[in-house]
């Protein structure tokens, strides 16, 4: 009895003393840090997650979390105070922007292509115009046939078979990003379905959750078509269609040809772009934001200030690897330059 | 308490008569006791309260579009956020039809699993694993369910989706040209899901039965099945039903697999083997971006709906069994 009475006190000490040395370090890493969180777009999710451990090496002592939860979810977030900054795929309207309190600055850090993608057996190399693409999608052109599409197409051997349409089930960035596009080319999109991140098809289309719902779609039926995120489509090696800029040329999704398609978007003064027929390079690409406050605590508004420059400069070298464009560098420097006049503690 | 120099016989007796003396109820013992009762209570009160209060959260929520729509929501089928026109039907006959086609396809093999498991046709060695592999199924998570979906039930069901269209097109359920995703693939992969429900349960039930019963009928001659499907089958029924009741729970509920294989397709059509949608699906699709106070507030009636219809099944089910229990009729 005694003797274990003496052993227990012992091995209690040890333990207390062990865990106490354990968590040591620990702590004082909590004590010390600073944390962002963030939440918002799905689309540029693995960009960030990579800006965060790159981010995080050099500056052990900020942490940054970004939970995907969608470019809704975090605009609604970043309105209702409950993050440090959001991600979005839509730029945030001026009404949205009048409820944020603290003020909010759009930060554009990425930008990305959207990928047409078909499954036609036989047909390798098809090239959609701008008449004939918003139209297959608002359901005029209905068959593969149709001499909208043949005409871009000679030689192809089109089917004479139903134009299956895959669209997403969710409500996503890329949705907004093709069908902005889609409307500002065609007038008759614009009226039949218009722009959203979850707009109304007219075409009864089928829906994939997500962009492998989309791909798997896809690449199962014969005679469909549809739209997926470009890196996806290129790791899962779908046929990509040619698709038609304002100068009149076929072009190929790829991560130059979009940030051509950047490279010619005049970025006003809050950065906000609603553009969607670049004058040349790919035409179907889109932007996606972070929005910051303008007002933090002395602590964190330092921290932020030092996140977004790192995602301003350094970062944006990671943006190529992932397929995603980098945002032209003038305005990258425009950006940084109004985060570090506006935002203040 | 060692010390006690009394002799060890005397103590045990001592302490037997402590232990039948039934009438204690000295304040301490009682006061645990009432402490109990109330903690008891507490944590079932618990249970109502949280329900409530989610009731409360969603049904105010859902205040902007059920003042715009009313009633008619239920069966408008027009479903445009840019227009903010919200209507339901879609949702509800998806919701009801894929949970249908489940419990249709799952109560007969979930009751053929929990027979062939309670009685003795088969060794023990192999009638134990079988009933374990169908409640592991209950331990996949549904959204690798619904990945296995995409990737191999949909591929591999195409060929009797297609036979079905080719040879029975003129039934109008199967009148469409399969695209892949469709109803009837949704209900299978629900089936799937609530199958394990199903199976645990009756077996549970089924082993309960009385020996009694089961020799009585023996006894008078009655083989195996017959036993099986006059005595055991009719005697278990209200737990047979409540086991269907929890499985179709899950049906009308099930929100990641069903989304994955269904097509989301918002027109309704009579034909099964075209894409269609349900209430959990279109919420777990839209809520994330939604950001009209109307849009969510549809997306939020649509989850009272929901509520309903569950609610709706749990008393049809209490009456059927109230119904079906012998003597009770």
């Amino acid at each position: 009895m005694a003797f274990s009475t003496v052993a227990f006190r012992r091995t209690l000490t040890t333990s207390v003393v062990t865990v106490a040395v354990a968590f040591a370090p620990i702590l004082t890493a909590i004590a010390q840090a600073v944390t962002l969180n963030g939440a918002g777009a799905t689309f540029p999710a693995p960009l960030y997650e990579r800006y965060i451990a790159e981010f995080q090496r050099k500056n052990p002592d900020i942490k940054v979390n970004y939970q995907a939860i969608g470019s809704g979810g975090g605009i609604k977030q970043v309105i209702a105070g409950v993050v440090d900054f959001g991600g979005s795929d839509a730029a945030m309207t001026d009404d949205d922007i009048k409820k944020v309190g603290k003020g909010v600055l759009l930060v554009p850090t990425a930008g990305g292509a959207v990928a047409v993608v078909y499954n036609l057996p036989g047909v390798s190399n098809l090239k959609l115009s701008r008449t004939a693409l918003p139209e297959i999608f608002a359901g005029r052109i209905t068959r593969w046939n149709d001499p909208k599409i043949a005409q871009d197409n000679p030689g192809v051997n089109l089917p004479n078979a139903e134009i299956k349409s895959v669209v997403r089930a969710d409500g996503s960035g890329t949705t907004f990003i093709f069908s902005n596009h889609l409307s500002a080319i065609s007038p008759y999109f614009k009226g039949r379905v218009g722009v959203g991140t979850a707009p109304k098809w007219t075409t009864n289309p089928i829906k994939g959750k997500g962009n492998p719902g989309v791909a798997a779609q896809v690449s199962r039926t014969a005679n469909s078509i549809g739209y997926v995120e470009y890196a996806y489509a290129k790791q899962n090696k779908l046929s990509v269609a040619q698709v038609q800029n304002k100068k009149g040329e076929f072009m190929m999704p790829s991560v130059e040809s979009a940030n051509e398609a950047l490279s010619t978007i005049v970025f006003p003064a809050n950065f906000r772009v609603f553009e969607g027929d670049p004058k040349s390079g790919y035409p179907i690409t889109g932007l996606t934001w972070m929005m910051v406050y303008k007002q933090y605590d002395a602590e964190k508004s330092a921290a932020m200030k030092k996140w977004v420059e790192w995602v301003l400069t350094d970062g944006q070298a990671f943006n190529n690897g992932l397929e995603y464009t980098r945002i032209p560098t003038e305005t990258a420097t425009r950006a940084l330059q109004a985060v570090k006049n506006e935002v203040k503690p | 308490m060692t010390a006690t120099p009394e002799p060890a016989q005397n103590l045990i007796d001592r302490d037997r008569l402590n232990d039948v003396n039934l009438a204690n109820q000295d304040g301490h013992n009682s006061f645990i006791d009432q402490g109990f009762t109330w903690l008891v209570q507490g944590f079932a009160m618990s249970v109502v309260i949280v329900l409530g209060w989610m009731s409360w959260v969603i049904f105010r929520q859902a205040q902007p579009a059920i003042e715009k729509f009313g009633f008619g929501f239920l069966w408008t089928q027009n479903w445009d956020i840019n227009e903010l026109t919200f209507g339901a039907l879609p949702y509800i006959y998806g919701t009801l039809v894929s949970s249908a086609i489940a419990l249709i396809i799952a109560l007969p093999i979930g009751l053929a699993v929990a027979v062939v498991t309670s009685e003795r046709f088969l060794p023990p060695w192999i009638r134990s694993p079988i009933a374990f592999v169908v409640e592991l199924i209950a331990a996949i998570p549904s959204v690798i369910i619904g990945l296995w979906g995409i990737f191999v039930l949909i591929p591999f069901l195409q060929p009797v989706q297609q036979w079905l269209f080719q040879h029975l097109s003129w039934i109008p359920i199967f009148n469409s040209e399969p695209a892949g995703p469709s109803m009837l693939i949704a209900g299978i992969i629900l089936a799937i899901m609530i199958l394990p429900t199903i199976a645990a349960i009756s077996r549970e039930v089924l082993i309960a039965i009385p020996k009694e019963l089961r020799t009585a009928s023996a006894s008078l001659g009655a083989t195996q099945w017959e036993t099986i499907f006059r005595v055991l089958l009719p005697s278990a029924i209200s737990g047979i039903l409540g086991a269907a009741m929890l499985g179709l729970g899950r049906a009308l509920g099930e929100t990641m697999a069903v989304t994955m294989v269904i097509g989301n397709s918002d027109q309704i059509s009579t034909s099964l083997l075209n894409p269609g949608n349900t209430i959990p699906a279109l919420l777990a699709n839209q809520f994330a971006e939604a950001s009209d106070g109307l849009h969510i507030g549809a997306l939020m009636y649509l989850a009272l709906i929901l509520f309903a219809l569950t609610l709706i099944v749990n008393m049809l089910a209490i009456v059927l069994v109230k119904f079906l229990k012998p003597g009770e009729a």
